[in-house]
Order: C-alpha cells, then sequence, then structure tokens
C-alpha cells in the first residue's frame, strides 16, 4: 500500500515529459511491432513458396527433356553420353515398397503400445514409459540408420534371411519376393529399421488420440460388462478412428521422406527387383548419396525426383492435417 | 450362454498378450539400440575426441573437434536466426490474427513445413543459396538448420500464447497500454517457460539433422570456422565415416553418434521439465 501511495509523489517530482512525444513513440513502437510479426507470419508462406519454386526451377531441365517418361522410365544412367537416361520407377519403387512394409510393422505395434498404455499398464509405470517413447521419437534418424547397418544388417543377412529364404523356397510367387542371396544391404532392411523408427512416432500420436475419449464412455462400457478389447474395439476405436487415421498418415509422410534411416543398408540400386532382400533405393536415399556429386542434367533429375517427394508427402501430410483438425475440432465441441 | 463368456473371455485375452508382447517388443527394441549406441560409444570416448580434429583415413587416434565446433557454431546460427522470426509469426497467429482467415492458411502451411522431408529442405537451400552463392558454406548449412527451426517455434510459441487467459490482456489494455507493450510486457512473461520449451525442443530438433546439410555445408577433414566455406559438423561427419572401412573412423562415427543423442536427449529433457513446471501452479 505504501508503494502505491508514494508512486504519483515521485512521478510528481520528476521534471514535465513531453506527453506528446512519448505517445508518438509508443504509437510507433506499437505499429512496427504489429507489422515485423506479421511480415514474419508471412514469411512463413514465403517459405513454402521458396521451396515449391526452387525446386520447379531446378527440376526444369529434366522435366523439359524427360517428361512423363521419366516417371516410367527405370533405367538411371547418369555417365552416358551425349545425353543421360534417367528414370525415376526405381527409386519410386522403392519409397513405396520400404514405407508401405514399415507401416504394416509399426502399425499394429504401435497402436499395440498405445493400448498397452491407455489401459494395460500399471498406473506407476504409464507415465514414465510414455516420455521415455516420446523422448525415443526426438533421437536423430542418422542413429537408426547407423544402427541398422553396423548392427541389424549384419544380423538379418546371417540368421534371418536364409532361414526364410529356404523356408519359402518351393512356394510360388513367395520365392520371387524372398529370394536371395541374403545380404546386408536390401529393402526389406531398410523397412525395418524405418518402421523401428516410427514406432515411437505412432505410439506417441495414438496416446495422446486415444486420451481425447471421455472417460464417462469407457467407464459406461465397462459397467455394462464389457471386457478390455471390447471396450477398445468399440469405443475407444470408433471414436478415435480419424485421429488415429491421421497420426498414421503423418507417419507415413514420415516414413516416404526419411533419409538417414535408409540411406545407408538401402543399398542404392537403381534396378527393381521382386526380392525383397535385394537392394534398392528410395527418392531421399537417391538424393542423399548422389546428390553433392552430380552436375547438369543429372543434378536437375534428383531435383525432380525431390520434386515428386514434395509432391507425395504434401498430399499424405495435407489429407493427415485435415483429418486430425476434425478430431480436434470433435474434442473441443 | 457360457461358450458366449467363454470366447469373449479368451478373445479379450488373446488381444491382452498381444498388447503386451507389442509393447516389450517395442520398447525393448529400442532399448537395444541405446544399449549398443552407449556401448559402442562410450569405448571411443577419450578426452582426445574433444581437443583432435577428425583423422584421415588409416590413421589411429584423432577426434573429432571441428566437426563440434562446426556443429555448435551452425546450430546457434540457425537457432538465432529462426528463433526471431519463428517467434514474431508465432505471435501475430495468437496475438493479432486470432481470428483472421489468413491464420488457418499460415497455421496450415507451417504445420506442413513441420512435416516435410528435410531433404527437400536442403534442395531448397542448394537452389536458393548454394548456387547463388557459388559453392557449399558453413552458412547455407546454418539457414538449411533454421528454415527447420522456424515451423518448430511457430508452433509452440502460437500454443503458449493461446493458453495465456485473456483477462491478462484486457487488464493491461484497460490501463492504457498499446498492444505492442501488451504482449512484449504481459503476454510474452506470463508464457516465457513454454516459449524457452520450444526453443530448445526446436534445437534438439536441429542438433542431429544430417540430410539438409548434406548438400548445403558439405564438410571438412579439417579446422574451418569460415562461414562462406564448407564446414565440418558432427551429422555428416558421421555420415562419411559410417560408409567407409577404416575400423577408426567406425568408432569416431560411434562416438559421435553417441555424443549427438544424449545432447538431443538432454536438451528434450530440459525442455519437458521447463514446460512441466508450469502445471503445478
Amino acid at each position: 500500500m505504501t508503494d502505491m501511495a508514494l508512486e504519483p509523489a515521485r512521478a510528481a517530482a520528476e521534471p514535465a515529459f513531453d506527453r506528446a512525444r512519448a505517445l508518438s513513440a509508443f504509437k510507433l513502437g506499437d505499429r512496427t511491432f504489429y507489422w515485423v510479426t506479421r511480415v514474419s507470419a508471412l514469411f512463413v508462406l514465403i517459405i513454402l513458396g521458396g521451396i515449391i519454386l526452387s525446386l520447379i526451377i531446378g527440376a526444369w531441365p529434366a522435366i523439359r527433356t524427360y517428361g512423363f517418361d521419366f516417371l516410367f522410365t527405370q533405367r538411371w544412367a547418369p555417365s552416358l553420353q551425349p545425353t543421360p537416361i534417367l528414370g525415376a520407377l526405381g527409386p519410386i519403387y522403392g519409397t513405396i515398397v520400404t514405407s508401405l512394409i514399415a507401416m504394416a510393422i509399426a502399425i499394429p505395434v504401435g497402436l499395440g503400445i498405445a493400448i498397452f498404455l491407455t489401459e494395460l499398464c500399471p498406473m506407476p509405470l504409464r507415465q514414465p514409459i510414455a516420455v521415455a517413447i516420446e523422448l525415443l521419437a526426438g533421437i536423430p534418424s542418422i542413429i537408426y540408420g547407423m544402427w541398422g547397418f553396423f548392427v541389424l544388417g549384419p544380423f538379418l543377412a546371417d540368421h534371418f534371411e536364409p532361414a526364410i529364404v529356404s523356408a519359402f523356397e518351393n512356394v510360388p510367387i513367395l520365392n520371387t519376393i524372398f529370394q536371395g542371396p541374403a545380404s546386408n544391404l536390401s529393402l526389406f532392411n531398410a523397412s525395418l529399421v524405418l518402421s523401428i523408427m516410427i514406432l515411437p512416432f505412432i505410439t506417441a500420436i495414438s496416446r495422446d488420440v486415444f486420451a481425447t475419449v471421455p472417460p464417462v464412455l469407457k467407464e459406461a462400457a465397462y459397467g455394462v460388462g464389457c471386457t478390455t478389447w471390447e471396450v477398445v474395439r468399440n469405443v475407444v476405436l470408433p471414436y478415435t478412428r480419424v485421429g488415429v487415421i491421421g497420426g498414421v498418415m503423418l507417419a507415413l509422410g514420415r516414413a516416404l521422406g526419411e533419409t538417414m534411416a535408409v540411406t545407408f543398408i538401402i543399398g542404392n540400386s537403381f534396378k527393381i527387383s521382386g526380392s525383397l532382400f535385394a537392394p534398392g533405393t528410395t527418392i531421399s536415399a537417391a538424393i542423399a548419396s548422389e546428390f553433392a556429386e552430380s552436375d547438369g542434367l543429372h543434378q536437375s533429375a534428383l531435383i525432380l525426383l525431390g520434386l515428386l517427394l514434395f509432391v507425395l508427402t504434401f498430399c499424405v501430410l495435407t489429407a493427415a492435417r485435415l483429418m486430425l483438425r476434425r478430431l480436434e475440432r470433435k474434442a473441443g465441441a | 450362454m457360457n461358450s458366449i463368456y467363454a470366447s469373449r473371455r479368451r478373445s479379450d485375452k488373446i488381444i491382452k498378450v498381444l498388447c503386451y508382447a507389442a509393447a516389450i517388443f517395442g520398447v525393448g527394441w529400442l532399448c537395444l539400440i541405446l544399449y549398443t549406441l552407449l556401448v559402442n560409444g562410450l569405448v571411443g570416448l577419450h578426452p582426445r575426441i574433444f581437443t583432435q580434429m577428425t583423422p584421415p583415413p588409416g590413421v589411429q587416434d584423432g577426434g573429432l573437434l571441428n566437426a563440434i565446433v562446426g556443429s555448435l557454431i551452425m546450430t546457434s546460427i540457425g537457432v538465432a536466426i529462426g528463433t526471431p522470426l519463428g517467434l514474431f509469426a508465432g505471435t501475430w497467429l495468437a496475438e493479432y490474427g486470432r481470428y483472421s482467415k489468413l491464420t488457418g492458411v499460415i497455421r496450415f502451411v507451417n504445420d506442413i513445413l513441420l512435416s516435410a522431408p528435410s531433404i527437400i529442405i536442403g534442395l531448397f537451400v542448394y537452389g536458393a543459396i548454394v548456387v547463388p552463392m557459388g559453392g557449399f558454406s558453413g552458412i547455407a548449412g546454418s539457414i538449411a538448420l533454421a528454415v527447420i527451426v522456424i515451423p518448430v517455434v511457430v508452433r509452440t510459441t502460437e500454443d503458449m500464447l493461446n493458453l495465456v487467459p485473456n483477462h491478462l490482456r484486457e487488464a493491461a489494455s484497460a490501463l492504457g497500454m498499446p498492444r505492442a507493450y501488451v504482449i512484449t510486457k504481459v503476454s510474452y512473461s506470463a508464457a516465457r517457460a513454454g516459449l524457452i520449451t520450444g526453443v530448445l525442443l526446436a534445437t534438439a530438433r536441429v542438433a542431429g539433422e544430417t540430410a539438409p546439410l548434406l548438400f548445403t555445408a558439405l564438410s571438412n577433414q579439417f579446422w574451418s570456422v569460415n562461414l562462406t566455406s564448407t564446414m565440418a559438423n558432427l551429422p555428416v561427419t558421421i555420415n562419411n565415416f559410417v560408409n567407409n572401412p577404416d575400423p577408426n573412423w567406425k568408432q569416431l562415427a560411434w562416438t559421435g553418434a553417441l555424443l549427438i543423442t544424449v545432447t538431443v536427449l538432454s536438451l528434450n529433457i530440459i525442455a519437458r521439465t521447463l514446460g512441466a513446471e508450469r502445471k503445478p501452479k
């Protein structure tokens, strides 16, 4: 109280100041701050525009030379004279196959962990495990790639792949998909590392999404005698369906564009082989391993690959965001 | 009747077992990765890692000093460029444009940038900075990292400012404070812990980024603090060392990977504790 009483006295004691000047300084600061923040916000749009523009400009020579054939050509011969023959079919195939296999492994396991964490896990363990998984989602992907290269690849090549190859030797179709020789570098190894990498991601998102289910709904279901599985299947999953799909698509977007986790162990071969145990390449792996030493049309073709990847992930991410936003609106309502 | 109960109970049991298996499988697998990293990385952890340069192939010893310093420089510059831009952009979204249509568009674009493949950012910076500048450079690497920092900071800033109760702003406005002062003196102070969390998370995110540096900063075998030429950095050095059969390089790669992981994890943990401190109040 004494402070407040003293305040006007002190103000009166100070020399009179120019009120108009202080006000105009205030006004100027206010306007400046508004425009600085506004321009920064627009800068986000400029970045996206810049990305699209620079990719199109960089890819233009390749677009003009190859046109739509680029998408359907398998051959990748950058040193051919006078014009190199370059096609994106190999990397596109590798990107889609590795992402699909990774998703096929990571979705059930990730959802399983999320269900475990929200329904089954003893209370004191829930928070620590959830935090640990979220921390793991932040580990740089090069660590996963390195581990796949030094540890997982050799292990699979020595123990897992020969067994699978001999098991399916006489089964039609499967003997093409799982064809030897076993190798440290293969599409399958890359998919496995990718799935381990996106696992914490899927788990963290599904757990967040499952947490939006009102406890009343679950309690009601348990109250009429539902088992845990029935609650999950009939209450939790239907309620969060949009969000789970959104989270899965977000993870797919990440898997499609992931570079360092796959580059080491995919083998960088542009030839499409029916076998999963054969080396392949993905769009991002091709860019990562060849871009720094490329020039001319070869470089332009790599940028075109990047543009394709951007368009692909843009579509997937847009779908994901729209779905997650729908769930948010539902949770807010 | 009993058979229905039995089958319901059985399917419940099966799913529960599968969930437990998934949890053990997933968590175990991730622990295995950390364990391998720790074992292989600690073997090579030696003071010379921090005092010597990266060795040429076939030479014993050597450290990672130039790579560590390069990474520190580029990460700091990237964060220093990205933070104010992201902070101001997030401020506009939460304070000025909360009800504007433009905000929805910017937020959406920001979300796309947030999860865009980082190698695309590398390609963008290559086209926008490296080509016009005539060569790979440390500054190009820093800008690539800044482009990754911006969406992270925008997102957390907006979220945190949206949490600031409106009556604080109203009270400040009622005292006659201009909008800019309400934001800087009241909103920022109320959301300070959250804003710092966002910057730390962004730092953690870029500290281990490799793909955008591959063809912006490239890397360098030698001591390099010149921002206009190629600059050594930890992730790309690891990338180059892994791809080489030299055993000493392999060991250095493991140790470097351990350093990166420890840095990223501790940044994340600090950010988390800072963010959690607000809740009990």
